[in-house]
């Protein structure tokens, strides 16, 4: 299995503190990965180092070829102007960036697979309403359609499935699936552990560091969950420098 | 009757043509940067960039007075500067855009003023800060069709990476490096449309005819081409309707064409068919599904 994704010794954090600290390991092309851990434990902050929008304090992350732009990502909390008159058709068309760029038009081919994304995500006929006529859940549906639109072998979703219902959150499951079976790689931030369980092969537990990575079923122990769950979820105003020596850092 | 009053002005006088084109060449340039201002919840901060440029109009004047070439030229520098300055504190520092261009445009304002009063008479610093389209000559007439021309050019090309920056810009800085010049470009072509509508309609109503006819255009449509072509032609109507008024009555023309953009608003936040105020009264029964 080749690495699709490497981290050296990763630390990532804000004004200075590490909100992921030292982090280590591989994640293998095809994987489907569970991100879990408390609030505060660095899974964001993670997967906003893997797309680029924040830079490791020390340490690199490899993408194994890949530009950062090349991921899809789904952020949680989408900065997404819902009064903007744009309709669901052109929103999920940006998903097509990669093959447009900036002047490249829509063509019939771009508009059959605009077509067949809102299809997969159960949202025809919504083609022109305005975005900010959806709820929550269609909203979720429709930033899956821009993801499948993208085309990415690494899918970075944050928290998909927060405050979106059973019925929602099991159709994104089964597309989350099919991705796995596309071999893309799948990393995805969850709280439900009963869906971690069922859908996710590996998982990664996170508390800054890594406290277990491995398969789900030997990661998700109580001991392991117990020990995430004791991490100081506060930065230390009066913190003293860094000094531990990355060879000793935790690896996966 | 109404041929003398609304087409006979146009007819007699070159002066009343030239500047029906000035309207027309502002409202085609303008009215469009006036709606990405209002989605993007700038308003307010074209009307800050108009008074930014004027300290580099001033210094224009100042050295070759009213002179059209030195003082577009001295605020488009000062429109530029502020604009960059303004918008690399807020991408670098926490501060926000809004105040970081209040803490510019008041400065600048400042300047502005004192280096007019340093050198020009009073009828100089009115000629500033209201314009005058009825003097517009060749010269001038060119640069604003010149900057409209600009305008939408640029506009065709920073439109998607502006339209996805609006709506999601975190999609866009995960895809695209295009987000930050296609924001420094509109913010270049405000400023641009900011001089244009300097000469017209003066420093403190310069962003008139960007703004009103885009509040306009909120209430007549819910998708964004028929918002900037509403914008553009209710831009247009204004601009026509205020020169015929200030030919009938002697009103400034600046403000004449400003009062009737603002007409029209007023007709619009009254009767727009999206969320105008009677239309939310009676809505009509509800529908099936």
């Amino acid at each position: 299995m080749t690495a699709q994704l490497a981290f050296q010794n990763v630390t990532l954090g804000y004004d200075r503190h590490p909100a992921v600290h030292h982090l280590n390991g591989e994640i293998a092309a095809g994987s489907l990965l569970a991100v879990v851990g408390p609030n505060g434990a660095g899974k964001s902050t993670l997967f906003r180092g893997i797309v680029g929008i924040l830079k490791p304090l020390t340490g690199a992350i490899t993408l194994g070829g890949l530009k950062a732009r090349d991921i899809a990502y789904l952020p949680q909390s989408v900065d997404i102007d819902r009064t903007f008159p744009i309709s669901v058709f052109d929103f999920v068309g940006t998903g097509l960036w990669r093959t447009t760029g900036i002047f490249g038009g829509l063509g019939k081919k771009a508009r059959e697979q605009i077509g067949q994304a809102l299809a997969a995500v159960g949202l025809n006929g919504f083609e022109n309403r305005n975005i900010g006529t959806l709820s929550g859940g269609q909203m979720q549906r429709m930033l899956f359609a821009r993801v499948l639109l993208q085309d990415a072998r690494v899918i970075v979703l944050d928290e998909p499935f927060n405050a979106i219902d059973t019925k929602t959150s099991a159709d994104l499951i089964a597309l989350v699936r099919h991705w796995h079976a596309e071999k893309r790689t799948v990393l995805a931030a969850l709280h439900d552990m009963e869906m971690v369980r069922a859908h996710f092969p590996e998982t990664l537990l996170l508390a800054r560091g890594s406290v277990a990575w491995g398969p789900t079923q030997q990661v998700l122990t109580a001991d392991n969950l117990l020990e995430a769950r004791r991490m100081c979820e506060a930065f230390d105003d009066g913190a003293g420098t860094c000094v531990v020596d990355p060879a000793h850092s935790r690896a996966a | 009757m109404l041929y003398d009053a609304l087409i006979a002005p146009f007819l007699e006088f070159e002066f009343m043509r030239r500047a029906l084109a000035g309207v027309v060449a502002l409202a085609l340039g303008g009215a469009p940067i006036g709606v990405f201002l209002m989605l993007r919840r700038m308003s307010l901060v074209g009307d800050a960039m108009a008074h930014a440029i004027l300290p580099g109009a001033a210094i224009g004047f100042l050295f070759s007075g009213l002179n059209l070439f030195a003082m577009t030229f001295g605020g488009l520098i000062a429109g530029f500067s502020v604009a960059l300055l303004a918008g690399l504190v807020s991408r670098v520092t926490v501060i926000k855009e809004d105040a970081s261009l209040a803490a510019f445009y008041l400065v600048s304002l400042a300047v502005g003023v004192t280096i007019v009063s340093m050198r020009g008479t009073n009828i100089d610093l009115l000629h500033v800060l209201f314009g005058n389209i009825l003097a517009l000559d060749d010269q001038t007439l060119l640069v604003i069709a010149f900057n409209a021309t600009i305008t939408l050019v640029v506009m065709a090309v920073i439109y998607r990476p502006l339209v996805i920056e609006c709506v999601d810009p975190v999609f866009l800085r995960t895809v695209s490096r295009a987000g930050a010049p296609a924001h420094l470009a509109f913010l270049a072509l405000v400023v641009v449309n900011l001089v244009n509508g300097f000469h017209a309609l003066g420093t403190l109503l310069a962003v008139g005819l960007m703004i009103l006819p885009a509040g306009i255009a909120r209430f007549w449509s819910r998708d964004i081409t028929g918002m900037m072509m509403i914008s553009v032609a209710s831009a247009m109507i204004s601009g026509y309707f205020g020169l015929v008024l200030s030919f009938q009555t002697k009103v400034p023309s600046g403000p004449a064409i400003i009062l009737v953009a603002a007409v029209l608003y007023v007709f619009s936040v009254l009767f727009g068919n999206v969320s105008g105020l009677v239309r939310q009264l009676f809505p009509g029964r509800h529908l099936e599904a």
